[in-house]
């Protein structure tokens, strides 16, 4: 009986799509921290409405691969070694981005905050990439043996759906931010971020689109097919509620195409967890890369108990920090106020009591 | 260096540095809650002030922790997939729970924490940070569940060459863990302890220097009052209640670790007893606990060594709780392991150009007699200190002497050695094995894993060597910017963490300035400023 590996396939692909959900949009508004914000007030009007959130979002990404040990270790071994190098960088990306958003303020001078500021774009940006392209692997082939082990040196793993697969979730994390943002900020942000949803979301779609058809050409269904077309409706749907200025509708449809692209791609993929480009005869599935059916039923008992909590918990934190963001709720930059007047370490001191007189650093708007 | 070599640096690197960040974070994060119960329940504004202050500083470091703990994650994927495929069905199982119910409890509560000073009502935002610190002991549990099944396998069968969980309660009450755990959380709050210590040390001896406080006429302190935000008398107590926290939190955590220790010393004797022998580098069978021996300890030569110094019956009592028992050394055990797991390394294409070697079942004793030395002295030493410093500032006053307070300062250091060494020695006393095999009847015999056939066969060396370079290399970069910013913030002093406290001060000062600069200011309630200051 294939219930159990089949549920936790399942399991993972709901991992997977609430990653791209959760951390979609604070990847996003990390690229945007470069591409959007016009002045240091924006970006920390940006950073401030993923503050409370992003590191949570992140651990989503911890569970899957977690849960993918856990429920498949020949499928976390196999995908983890063969992609190496590019696992690597993402690995390098996310460092660099988590520590970005926590010392990005702790040091008051321009050029700290702009090195930090890059930091987060191009780590949100690379990690994006490569999560994409790690996904669109796993889910179209990779050169693996009868071991699992990849054949053909570092970058044997190499194909054109890596790059669609990068670009897939770059573009959808890009769009799902401007609607994030659209919802979760106020003033001149907000309607810059839906009229640039507005204007990108048409072009920015189409790779995600693409990976899914390109999935269903290798190994489509009926039903996943189906799937593809219900998210090209919600798309549409996005794009018109966002025209209209239905902020939230327009994210919850944004949403729901997501989960009809990762559910077209995870369902045209079953049961085969990676497809070797070497000889069909080494394609892991969830028969052979599973754990035993006891650990499978341990695991199932944790997470039927374990996720709804999480995604009760993480619904409140949203609900507490429901209120929108703007320029007017940014504190100017608070310098730093040594109570020592002491040689200090880092960066040129303020002298004590400036950061009381409101330097106005932020003059743009 | 082959792949093999380069992954277990790049694990060990990885690894120790990870457990640098971990242990303030859940020691300080234990501390800075119960301060800011305290502040709940009195109301006083001291302990307000010492969770900010201890609050930001626990951040600075928690991201830390945050980054590198990725990299744990992905690593036995990505430089150990033979061996993630050997123990996938038992050990994924608590690492997927530690993220579920453990970095999900933590992230997501230290983020209401961080920014819900003002959103939540008081007691939900303790509560939030209750919740996050006990997520962390949950994290740290999970994670050393499943350490402790490579110490120490139970609650499986073998199925096609592959250990199968049968008996999860086994798994989860690993008598190896059950002991590990209390003793790593009491190191790290030993670690929380010297950490408060020295720093309020610091500043209490700037205060002194600074002829802020002076000694009364009977010899106890008078707390001053200075012209400079945040340090009026309330920071005197803010420095004194938090070195004498530390002083305590210190001296508890060693005696905890002394105890746990203990345990899991005798544990050890039973359960890998190559590791405790080498520990001792005691070649021979004997009872005595030797806190000194010369001679090339690294030698796997046991004539080399010397015992210099030696107690007789300690050994035993470490091993036994009696003074007579003999203890085997290294040199019977050498046989029996031999006769049990083999003496070459099987015919196996997993084990690449070692396969047929002679297997060393020593460990390096160099590492594992001084990394248990070590362990015990920076934790003994950093307990005594806190009792002399708890002695020598009974009447609230440090010493003037810039000497002892660097002393002070310097002495953060020691517990985070003792941790890193405790680790070092666990590890690598685990060697050749990467699963240890149990002798004893409470393990299922017959599971274990070399090391040497644990590396991913797919992973170059050129791509293991790329790796353990670029991570090296950036640990080292950020390794300086976090001391940078946790020695600038600790040296800001409470201010640098509560700038409304400046301005208050100032405006006190200068009433005519209007609040003016900053488009919106006047919509914005004052307050809100703190927070956002105290996050980003
Ligand atoms: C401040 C930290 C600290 C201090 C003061 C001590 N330890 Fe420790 N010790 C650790 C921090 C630590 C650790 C880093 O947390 C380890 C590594 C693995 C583990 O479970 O805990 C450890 C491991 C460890 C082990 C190895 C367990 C194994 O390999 O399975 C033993 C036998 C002891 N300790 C015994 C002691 C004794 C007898 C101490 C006496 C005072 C002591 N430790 C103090
Ligand atoms: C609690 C979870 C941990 C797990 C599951 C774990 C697992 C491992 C694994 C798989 C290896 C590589 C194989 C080997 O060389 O034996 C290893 C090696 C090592 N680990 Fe751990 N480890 C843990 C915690 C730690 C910590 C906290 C430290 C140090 C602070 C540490 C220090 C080392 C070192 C130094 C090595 C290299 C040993 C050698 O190769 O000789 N480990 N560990
Ligand atoms: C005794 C050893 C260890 C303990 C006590 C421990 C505990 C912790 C703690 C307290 C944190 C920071 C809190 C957090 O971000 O949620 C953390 C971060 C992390 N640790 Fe460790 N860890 C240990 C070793 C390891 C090892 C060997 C792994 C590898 C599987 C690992 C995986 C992680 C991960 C993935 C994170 C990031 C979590 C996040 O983003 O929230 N840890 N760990």
């Amino acid at each position: 009986m294939e219930l159990l590996p089949t549920v936790w396939f399942v399991a993972i692909a709901v991992l997977w799509t609430g990653y791209l959900f959760l951390e979609g949009f604070d990847l996003g508004v990390g690229m945007l921290m470069k591409l959007f914000a016009r002045n240091d007030t924006d970006r920390r009007v940006l950073l401030n409405t993923v503050g409370p959130v992003w590191d949570g979002n992140e651990v989503w990404l911890l569970t899957a691969a977690g849960a993918t040990f856990a429920a498949f270790p020949l499928w976390y071994a196999s995908l983890f070694s063969a992609l190496y190098l590019p696992l690597l960088i993402v690995l390098v990306a996310l460092i660099f981005r988590a520590v970005a958003f926590e010392y990005r303020g702790k040091v008051d001078t321009q050029r700290w905050r702009t090195a930090w500021d890059w930091a987060i774009a191009l780590g949100s940006f690379t990690a994006a990439f490569g999560i994409g392209a790690a996904l669109a692997l796993t889910t179209t082939g990779l050169p693996i043996d009868s071991n699992g082990d990849r054949h053909g040196g570092p970058f044997a793993w190499f194909s054109g759906y890596a790059v669609l697969g990068g670009l897939a979730v770059v573009a959808f994390a890009l769009v799902h931010a401007l609607a994030f943002l659209a919802l979760k900020t106020d003033g001149q942000v907000r309607h810059r971020a839906r009229r640039w949803f507005v204007r990108l979301a048409p072009i920015a779609l189409l790779p995600l689109l693409a990976w899914a058809v390109a999935v269903q050409l290798l190994s489509g269904k009926p039903a996943t097919w189906i799937l593809v077309i219900l998210g090209v409706f919600a798309a549409a749907a996005a794009w018109v509620l966002a025209r209209r200025g239905a902020e939230g509708k327009a994210f919850g449809a944004l949403g729901a195409f997501l989960v009809c692209a990762t559910a077209s791609i995870f369902g045209a993929a079953f049961p085969v967890v990676i497809p070797s480009t070497l000889n069909p005869a080494f394609n892991l599935t969830i028969s052979n890369a599973s754990s035993s059916a006891y650990t499978l039923g341990l695991m199932s008992i944790a997470a039927a108990v374990g996720l709804p909590l999480v995604i009760a918990y993480q619904a409140w934190t949203y609900w507490v920090f429901r209120r929108r963001v703007s320029a007017a709720h940014i504190p100017p930059a608070h310098g730093f106020l040594p109570a020592i007047a002491a040689k200090v370490l880092v960066g040129h001191e303020a002298p004590a009591g400036r950061a009381a007189k409101h330097a106005p650093r932020d003059a743009g708007e | 260096m082959d792949a093999l070599e380069i992954a277990r640096w790049q694990f060990g690197i990885t690894t120790v540095y990870h457990f640098m960040m971990v242990p303030l974070t859940i020691g300080l994060g234990l501390v800075v809650a119960v301060i800011q119960t305290f502040w709940y329940r009195t109301g006083k504004v001291e302990y307000l002030r010492m969770t900010k202050f201890w609050g930001k500083l626990f951040l600075i470091n928690f991201i830390m922790g945050v980054a590198t703990g990725i990299v744990q994650e992905f690593q036995f994927g990505m430089a150990w997939s033979e061996y993630s495929r050997f123990v996938g069905d038992v050990f994924g199982a608590p690492l997927a729970l530690e993220a579920l119910l453990a970095f999900f409890v933590e992230s997501t509560f230290l983020g209401l924490w961080i920014f819900g000073w003002k959103q939540l009502k008081r007691g939900v935002h303790l509560a939030c940070l209750w919740i996050a610190v006990i997520g962390s002991f949950f994290s740290a549990y999970f994670i050393i569940v499943a350490n402790s099944w490579m110490q120490h396998p139970v609650g499986v069968k073998m199925v096609n060459g592959r250990p199968h969980m049968t008996d999860a309660w086994a798994v989860f009450t690993n008598n190896t863990a059950l002991v590990a755990v209390p003793h790593t959380l009491f190191g790290a709050l030993a670690v929380a302890g010297a950490f408060l210590l020295g720093i309020a040390w610091y500043h209490l001896w700037r205060r002194r220097h600074d002829g802020i406080d002076t000694v009364g006429a009977d010899g106890r302190a008078v707390a001053g009052e200075a012209d400079i935000p945040g340090r009026d008398k309330t920071d005197y107590k803010v420095w004194m209640t938090s070195l004498r926290i530390g002083a305590v939190v210190a001296m508890i955590s060693f005696a905890g670790t002394a105890i746990t220790g203990d345990m899991q010393g005798k544990l050890m004797f039973e359960q890998q007893p190559m590791k405790m022998a080498a520990a001792e580098a005691a070649c021979h069978d004997g009872t005595g606990f030797s806190i000194l021996s010369v001679g090339n300890v690294g030698s796997k030569n046991c004539n080399d060594i010397v015992a210099v110094i030696e107690v007789p019956g300690i050994l035993s009592f470490l091993a036994k709780g009696d003074f007579t028992t003999e203890v085997k050394g290294v040199n019977s055990l050498l046989d029996e392991y031999k006769a049990k797991y083999g003496t070459h390394l099987p015919d196996n294409p997993l084990y690449g150009d070692r396969a047929g070697q002679d297997i060393q079942y020593v460990p390096v004793m160099e590492v594992t007699y001084w990394g248990f030395r070590m362990m015990i002295g920076f934790g003994g030493i950093a307990a005594f200190a806190a009792l002399l410093a708890l002695w020598v500032t009974r009447k609230g006053l440090v010493p003037q002497s810039r000497w002892i307070m660097r002393l002070a300062v310097f002495g953060i250091l020691a517990p985070f050695g003792a941790n890193a060494a405790g680790w070092i020695f666990t590890e690598m006393g685990r060697q050749p094995f990467v699963v240890a095999p149990n002798p004893d009847a409470s393990g299922v015999d017959q599971v274990f894993m070399f090391t040497a056939a644990a590396v991913s066969p797919g992973v170059s060396a050129a791509e293991l060597i790329t790796s353990l370079v670029v991570l090296g290399s950036i640990y080292a970069v950020l390794l300086v910017v976090e001391v940078r910013l946790l020695v600038k913030y600790a040296r800001g002093g409470v201010v640098s963490a509560m700038p409304e406290l400046a301005k208050a001060l100032s405006e006190k000062k200068d009433k005519t300035d209007d609040d003016g600069g900053t488009p919106g200011a006047q919509d914005r309630p004052g307050a809100s400023d703190d927070v956002l200051a105290f996050a980003y």
